[in-house]
């Protein structure tokens, strides 16, 4: 288990790292997910030994590893830009880790061919990394890390620089090809649509601070607060802020926005309620639905989707529609709110359900 | 602006080519609109920055050549093509403010102070930089800087064209959706040709009226985005566009039914006209319905990812994908169905009409 405890890092006048406590099991995928400059490539230099935290301490194992640097600890990490030694043929750069420790050339061969096979690297082993694509050198990275048996394997932002369906086809396969090695993996990203893609645990980063870590799913879908339900979400998520007044929420021209089960009794007063793209429909739904009229400013189709941006009062929406939809800008049109999955933020931040849940 | 004509353009990177695999761009022969907005897409290495530097002028074509509204500019120089690019990561001057970087190619070309103020105010705003204008664009953070370089595109009216080459990479997330919004809406409102490379496939699909989908050096469609997910003409697109991608499998068809191992599947239409090579089924995970009736599956792994669920199933042995809503039921004895509405039929990977 890798644990920081109150960990902090301060780079002169700037806290990079703020009071982050987490614990990370063995054969688990935990996902670090937030904006650039959240904290996420600092977090990890901490968790790797690259760098010392100002305060607090991290352990390994049980064992406090605080001052201990990266070469002493069991370490692998793979980087956005493809890393590996351009000289030196793929083999040898999945070799090198072994070399280094010191292991003896049949046990090399051995581990540097099952790791070309795990990776698809096979064909092109006697090739120098340039003179591969870009998922053929990161894949070489990632033997690289493979081979290692790292108790902990760092991924920042590894499939960034390629092509989305080579991103696909690797965030399928990352989790098998480490999933024997019962190693802790953390992988940095920021999009939400990777994280729930990988699934496992994420914790959601918001300047310097982790705001949430839980199941993946479990964080996209009950977040804590409003800044995790933003990070977590991609669209925007869609907010407005309203004055509760009885068992709803006003919306323009009296219509109510009912409170969601459970949170009719909440005080009086103004909440943030955000909504996902998708919970923003174009058809009625046959119950839990309020319907109100929005400017469309723009509206992007993928084929399959349409995003129609949306200016609603002061706040500015995105609706996901399923399916092809065209639209003048400046068209008013009617949508609805599924009011079923509604989240409730009070003025401070926090999400009003899981404070009902945790007193519960 | 101008149209773009693209006459029997083709590029090798070696001396001497003489088989098509020697050409990085294969035979392209193709028109761009005055005004219109193209996203080239394909993986890497299919030729699309290839592409993209033929029209920018940055790679002298091997043959063929390369018209703006009618005339013959293959021989000019990117300036002389009078074209503004945007690159993926910024080119900005560091020592001057956001201010002055946007009026650097205004006022290079003369123009009245005046007019270089109208021109920056309304991008600097656009780009949401309004607040940093006099700042040095040194201090800034990368997305910043970036905006700065696509602002900088943006800030001229008069070039025939305006090239983006992967400019949202380095943007996050969130500021990628106010970016693409607003470029969407600068293009609905002045009307600039576009021409825009990249490897993301929201991108390309929600910035261009036409989507020109490039592989092993070819053009293997140019098309609307329904176009491109609606009807494939090629297993290439299908597998390429959408996510997951379309599921193909192995037929034999007769008539209006195709035969899938012991399954029988009504088309929508008979095949028009022979087939030759491996016939094949395509069908969009979307298109295909999980329920308790139609043919039996095994389901290997359920990928809830928030907004929708990916269903991994085994259909006769083959493993395809299906898309079921938030709130989908997966049944305790799953059978799919196929939505004859998604389904198209490739011979020799290339799309057949089914008549009616």
């Amino acid at each position: 288990m890798l644990e920081l405890r109150n960990v902090s890092k301060t780079v002169g006048a700037e806290e990079h790292i703020r009071d982050v406590s987490l614990s990370l099991q063995h054969g688990t995928l935990n996902v670090l997910l937030g904006p650039t400059l959240s904290g996420k490539t600092s977090l990890m230099r901490l968790m790797a030994g690259l760098d010392t935290p100002t305060s607090g301490s991290v352990f390994f194992d049980g064992e406090d590893v605080t001052g201990q640097p990266v070469q002493k600890r069991k370490v692998a990490m793979v980087y956005q830009q493809f890393i590996n030694y351009p000289a030196m043929t793929v083999y040898e750069n999945i070799a090198s880790p072994l070399r280094v420790a010191g292991e003896d050339r049949q046990a090399i061969d051995r581990k540097v061919r099952k790791a070309a096979e795990l990776l698809r690297l096979t064909p092109y082993l006697d090739r120098t990394p340039l003179n591969l694509s870009g998922g053929q050198q990161q894949r070489t990275a990632l033997a690289r890390a493979v081979v290692k048996n790292a108790g902990l394997v760092l991924l920042d932002e590894p499939l960034a620089n390629l092509d989305y369906k080579l991103r696909e086809e690797l965030r399928a396969e990352l989790p098998k090809i480490f999933a024997e090695s019962g190693a802790i993996f953390v992988y940095a990203t920021t999009e939400p649509q990777e994280a729930l893609l990988l699934g496992g645990n994420t914790a959601t980063l918001s300047e310097g601070r982790v705001t949430q870590f839980g199941r993946t799913i479990e964080v996209f879908r009950n977040p804590v607060d409003l800044v995790t339900a933003r990070t977590f979400s991609d669209p925007p998520l869609n907010t407005i802020t309203l004055g509760k007044k009885g068992a709803g929420f006003r919306l323009e021209g009296g219509v109510v926005l009912p409170a969601p089960e459970g949170l009719e009794g909440i005080a009086e007063g103004n909440y943030t309620i955000g909504f996902q793209p998708h919970h923003l429909l174009l058809e009625r739904p046959t119950a839990g639905a309020v319907s109100v009229k929005a400017k469309v400013t723009v509206t992007e189709i993928t084929g399959s989707e349409s995003f129609v941006h949306l200016d609603y009062a002061d706040a500015r929406w995105v609706m996901l529609a399923s399916g092809v939809h065209h639209f003048n800008p400046d068209e008013t049109i009617e949508v609805f709110i599924d009011t079923r999955h509604l989240m409730v933020f009070d003025e401070t931040g926090r999400a009003v359900s899981a404070l009902r849940k945790l007193a519960a | 602006m101008a149209r773009i004509d693209l006459e029997h353009i083709r590029h090798s990177y070696l001396p001497n080519p003489r088989a098509d695999a020697d050409y990085a761009l294969k035979e392209v022969h193709q028109s761009l609109e005055d005004g219109g907005a193209y996203a080239l897409l394909g993986p890497s290495g299919c030729g699309k920055t290839t592409l993209l530097n033929i029209i920018s002028g940055l790679l002298r074509p091997s043959e063929g050549c390369l018209l703006f509204d009618g005339e013959d500019v293959s021989d000019r120089s990117t300036q002389e093509r009078n074209i503004a690019q945007v690159f993926q990561f910024p080119v900005i001057y560091d020592t001057m403010t956001v201010y002055d970087n946007l009026a650097f190619p205004l006022r290079n070309r003369g123009l009245p102070e005046g007019e270089v103020d109208r021109k920056v105010r309304e991008i600097i705003g656009i780009i949401g930089l309004a607040d940093r204008a006099k700042r040095k664009a040194r201090g800034l953070t990368a997305d910043q800087k970036q905006k700065i370089s696509l602002g900088r595109g943006l800030v001229r009216s008069d070039v025939n064209a305006i090239l983006f080459d992967e400019p949202l990479t380095v943007i996050d997330p969130h500021m990628k959706w106010v970016l693409r919004s607003q470029l969407k809406q600068l293009h609905k409102r002045f009307g600039y040709t576009m021409v825009y490379v990249t490897h993301d496939q929201t991108e390309a699909l929600t910035f261009a009226d036409r989507v020109v989908v490039m592989y092993d050096g070819e053009i293997v469609q140019i098309g609307t985005p329904d176009e491109l997910f609606e009807r494939p003409k090629h297993t290439f697109v299908g597998y390429f566009i959408g996510s997951p991608g379309m599921n193909v499998v192995p037929v034999s068809v007769q008539g209006r039914t195709a035969h899938f191992g012991g399954q029988a599947i009504t088309l929508p239409g008979a095949p028009e006209g022979s087939m030759t090579g491996p016939v094949e089924l395509g069908i969009r995970p979307e298109y295909v319905r999980l329920g308790r009736e139609g043919m039996p599956v095994t389901i290997s792994k359920v990928e809830d990812i928030g907004r929708r669920k990916i269903v991994r199933a085994s259909l006769e042995g083959k493993e395809i994908a299906v898309i079921v809503g938030e709130d989908g039921e997966i049944p305790a004895e799953p059978h799919v169905a196929f939505d004859p509405a998604g389904i198209n039929i490739y011979a020799d990977s290339r799309r057949v009409e089914l008549g009616g």
